[in-house]
């Protein structure tokens, strides 16, 4: 009797083993642009789930009616630098939409999935849409936070997350810094002192973007959280809007997250066509409508204007311009013992 | 009576070789394979980047941290769980049967909904955090008790069978030979514990040190002060740098096979010794 | 030395004896015993039903039949569904081969077993990533011929599998030294195989612990979140355990949704508990 289980456990193990091995084969996506359904890997970061979603929608109904094709976009959200590591050992995304530049870098330095000048493919630095940083106060703004410098006031408490664990927050940072910079006429060493005393304020560094509005929404806790404005409006949408402002500080950075084919992934699956449709059409009137619905800031100006109230305008500098570029700036800034680390070392 | 049997002959029992080399192959394909890759990853470095990485004073920071942390959640767990064990297998109340079966909850539930509800429970205005006067929230309070939350089904789960396969012939006899409980459990029932509550208390500790999902919510994660040793990994890892990251996994994984071994050494110690009374 | 003990029968003639004493201290540890219990145990879980159930129960009921919801159930089933067997099966091979014969580095060996406890979660999935991702040749060859292993099920498996690989041994390990040797000498002495003595001798001996063991794999294997994060890709749909659905729901502010599928992993745990009560009183009834 109890032989009998013990062999019927072992038939079992074996069979699920086989089984498991052969979903491993079923799941590719090898097809080609004549097949009547396509799928398609958007491998993203993690406050883009409701563009994507609606922007999917959009695209599979344009996709039908050009090519007659199905097209099902399948959807991975995480962590932008955790993204573009799964992308690196082997996660095979058609196409990748991340927080920073960098992170896409990232993906075409460590493999040869993708080719080095990726960023001048499509328009706008392959960034279709755009953010900046802003701040999120609690009703009534009882603190009177106004610009940077009231952030680094004694007894105001500040929820922003980690630089060196989410891309995202890398944004928050440099703002900060530029602002810095500019009251201080790029006097380096005043501007590191004035980020610090910022930080010095900050209650809790949490590891991702959505865990810090959180902390700052659910938990109650901190006078203030620096977030990306689209993920600033969002929580007001889903969280209640009697609850927090929006403040936008006199300047701010423009954070452009980009996108990308990867290429040899794209041409193994036999998506190349879609893919490179799927990113184009983010610049579609279309498109970019349901970007500034998602607030987002669309890159085509009329749209923009279109959506006045929601975006004030306000002085923005670029990484380009200002940093030199991501891969100088997480040089200085993010990398070990940069500005960072040293404005946190004992 | 059961006792260990210190045999220094030939095996008494056949099937040694089979069942040893299945055993080894199993332990090699799944874990000591895929874990040497973390040493070959962090020799790339080289010994001064390696040593550097290691002992920068953010990293010994959130060494000692998890450590602390750790060991006093595991403490704590040895406590509590060798009182669950206790009362579980040697009592009658109402709810037990309730009691036994939630007890393996931390288990189930991901690390990170755990996370996630201790953080709502604990911080400034949850349900229990309102009422207590300090912060537990975003402190190394909140980290370990998140630790003593995931760890405690380890000592438990250890003791419970031991006690319920013990013969009480041996207790009702020690007792009728006029010794008080104490001296009972002291005396009869404390040795026989001690391997069980001592691996347990191991497990949970081991567990706690590398524990990620459910601490990340509650630490706050502030530099110097909340930052745990698996967090310093992550953050090398997003920047890519996979040597880095995985000498701090060496170092971490080197102090706690230390100390693992230690502890099933001296277990091993007290099992000779009471055996030979 | 059979000792199919009812866990609820002994002790009451100890108590009995010391009758005043006895119950003082009997109702002191059960009450701190409960007080643990419901401040670490309960109110966490009850919050959780609360924040469930806090838009009504159509919410709740509409965020688990959602398809993405449905597909991650199904594939932590089928995870546990191979995991528990395979770690059952080689936690007993190591546990006997523990207990039952004396070899040099024995304490060395338990320490290995250990391993995968020490290992930070984080780590425990990226070694199957530095193993079978695009970084090793073995890893650019599988992938080269779409054998996908990592980011794809068989990758939470394996991870899953490393996790919860001590439970089982650990659990035989310290009972089986306990009983020591002695019955199954008699039975090798009385002609008996080695299979032989296993199944009449030891299985007995030990199915209480075996149980819990299983049911402690089980348990982790269905909750189970760092490692698998690692080596998931987080492909909603496809990839997507039941933890990590809760999180990328929780991310997503959907935090009835995210509550509602932690409720079915802790009703999931509230089952194994009524298995294990069915089951303990079957085995009563059987020796009675």
């Amino acid at each position: 009797m109890k032989k009998h289980s013990l062999l019927l456990l072992a038939a079992l193990m074996i069979i699920s083993v086989l089984s498991a091995c052969g979903s491993s084969n079923a799941s590719q996506g090898s097809g080609d642009n004549t097949k009547k359904s396509i799928k398609l890997l958007n491998v993203s970061y993690d406050p883009t789930r409701e563009l994507y979603e609606h922007y999917n929608a959009a695209f599979a109904k344009y996709w039908k009616k050009k090519t007659n094709q199905n097209v099902t976009i399948q959807q991975s959200h995480g962590g932008s630098g955790k993204q573009a590591r799964s992308v690196i050992d082997g996660l095979k995304a058609d196409v990748v939409t991340l927080a920073l530049s960098g992170d896409i870098d990232a993906i075409a330095d460590s493999t040869d999935n993708l080719n080095k000048n990726w960023q001048k493919r499509l328009p706008d630095n392959s960034t279709p849409y755009t953010s900046t940083i802003v701040f999120l106060v609690r009703k009534g703004n009882p603190k009177h936070i106004k610009d940077w410098d009231d952030l680094t006031r004694k007894g105001v408490s500040i929820v922003t997350p980690n630089p060196k664990t989410s891309g995202g927050a890398r944004w928050n940072y440099l703002a900060a810094w530029a602002y810095a910079d500019k009251k201080y006429n790029n006097d380096q060493a005043k501007s590191k002192a004035f980020v610090k005393k910022l930080y010095s304020n900050v209650k809790v560094l949490d590891s991702g973007a959505r865990g810090a509005t959180t902390t700052f929404t659910e938990r109650g806790v901190g006078d203030v959280l620096i977030a990306w404005e689209n993920e600033a409006f969002l929580s007001i949408d889903e969280l209640g809007k009697d609850k927090f402002d929006i403040v936008t500080p006199s300047l701010s950075i423009l954070a452009e997250p980009p996108v990308a084919v990867v290429d040899k992934n794209a041409k193994s699956n036999g998506t190349t066509k879609v893919a490179t449709e799927y990113l184009k059409y983010l610049y579609s009137d279309e498109a970019q409508n349901i970007i500034a619905k998602n607030y987002y800031r669309p890159r085509n100006q009329k749209i923009l204007a279109k959506y006045s109230d929601q975006f004030p305008k306000l002085n923005l500098v670029t990484v380009e311009d200002h940093f030199g570029g991501w891969t100088k700036a997480q040089k200085t800034h993010f990398a070990d013992g940069g500005t960072f680390d040293q404005i946190y070392s004992k | 009576m059961s006792r260990i049997q210190h045999s220094k002959k030939k095996q008494s029992i056949p099937g040694f070789g089979l069942t040893m080399g299945l055993s080894t192959l199993y332990l090699s394909l799944l874990v000591l394979i895929p874990l040497s890759l973390v040493f070959i990853y962090s020799a790339r470095l080289g010994w001064t980047a390696f040593w550097n990485d290691v002992t920068d004073p953010r990293v010994v920071a959130s060494y000692k941290l998890s450590f602390l942390t750790a060991f006093s959640a595991a403490l704590v767990n040895l406590v509590f769980g060798l009182l669950f064990a206790w009362v579980l297998s040697r009592y009658t109340f109402p709810l037990k049967r309730i009691v036994d079966g939630l007890v393996d909850l931390p288990f189930a539930l991901p690390t990170a909904v755990a996370g996630i509800t201790l953080t709502t429970l604990y911080s400034e205005k949850g349900w229990i955090g309102k009422w207590l006067p300090f912060d537990v929230s975003f402190t190394p309070i909140g980290i370990t008790l998140a630790l003593i939350f995931v760890g405690l089904p380890f000592v438990v789960r250890m003791v419970q069978p031991v006690l319920q396969n013990f013969e009480h012939e041996v207790e009702e006899a020690s007792a009728s030979l006029g010794a008080t409980p104490f001296q009972t459990f002291r005396r009869v029932i404390f040795p026989q514990l001690l391997p069980a509550a001592l691996s347990g208390f191991s497990l949970a500790f081991a567990r706690s040190l590398g524990e990620y999902g459910s601490v990340v919510f509650i630490a706050g994660n502030m530099p110097f002060k909340t930052e745990i040793a698996p967090l310093m990994i992550m953050t090398k890892l997003e920047q890519f740098d996979y040597p880095a990251a995985t000498a701090i996994a060496v170092v971490m994984l080197v102090i706690s096979f230390a100390l693992i071994l230690l502890i099933n050494l001296i277990q091993w110690w007290s099992r000779i010794r009471y055996a030979s009374h | 030395m059979e000792s199919t003990v009812q866990p609820n029968l002994p002790g009451q003639a100890f108590t009995a004896r010391h009758s005043l004493k006895g119950d003082i201290v009997r109702w002191s540890l059960i009450t701190i015993v409960l007080l643990f219990f419901f401040s670490f145990l309960i109110i966490p879980l009850v919050s959780i039903f609360f924040e469930a159930f806090r838009q009504g129960v159509r919410v709740y009921l509409s965020s688990i039949v959602e398809a993405d919801a449905l597909s991650a159930i199904r594939l932590t089933l089928f995870v546990t569904l191979i995991v528990v067997p395979i770690n059952a099966v080689f936690g007993i091979l190591f546990a006997w081969v523990i207990t039952k014969y004396s070899f040099r580095g024995k304490n060395f060996l338990i320490t290995l077993i250990d391993l995968p406890f020490s290992v930070s979660p984080v780590i425990g999935g990226l070694i199957f990533i530095l193993l079978f991702g695009q970084h090793s040749s073995l890893g650019q060859w599988l992938i080269s011929h779409n054998i996908n292993i990592v980011f794809n099920v068989p990758g939470i498996v394996l991870a899953t599998l490393f996790v919860t690989f001590p439970f089982i041994s650990r659990e035989l390990i310290p009972l089986m030294q306990s009983q020591g040797t002695v019955s199954e000498e008699a039975s090798i002495m009385l002609g008996a195989s080695a299979w032989q003595t296993f199944i009449h001798v030891t299985l007995p001996n030990i199915k209480w612990a075996l149980f819990y063991g299983i049911i402690l794999c089980n348990a982790r294997s269905i909750g189970e979140f760092g490692a698998v994060s690692v080596v998931s890709g987080h492909i909603r749909g496809m990839t997507n355990t039941m933890p990590l659905q809760i999180e990328n729901l929780y991310n997503e502010y959907q935090f009835v949704a995210a509550f509602a599928i932690a409720s079915i992993m802790s009703l999931l745990a509230i089952l194994t508990m009524v298995i294990k009560v069915i089951l303990e009183n079957f085995i009563k009834k059987q020796t009675l």
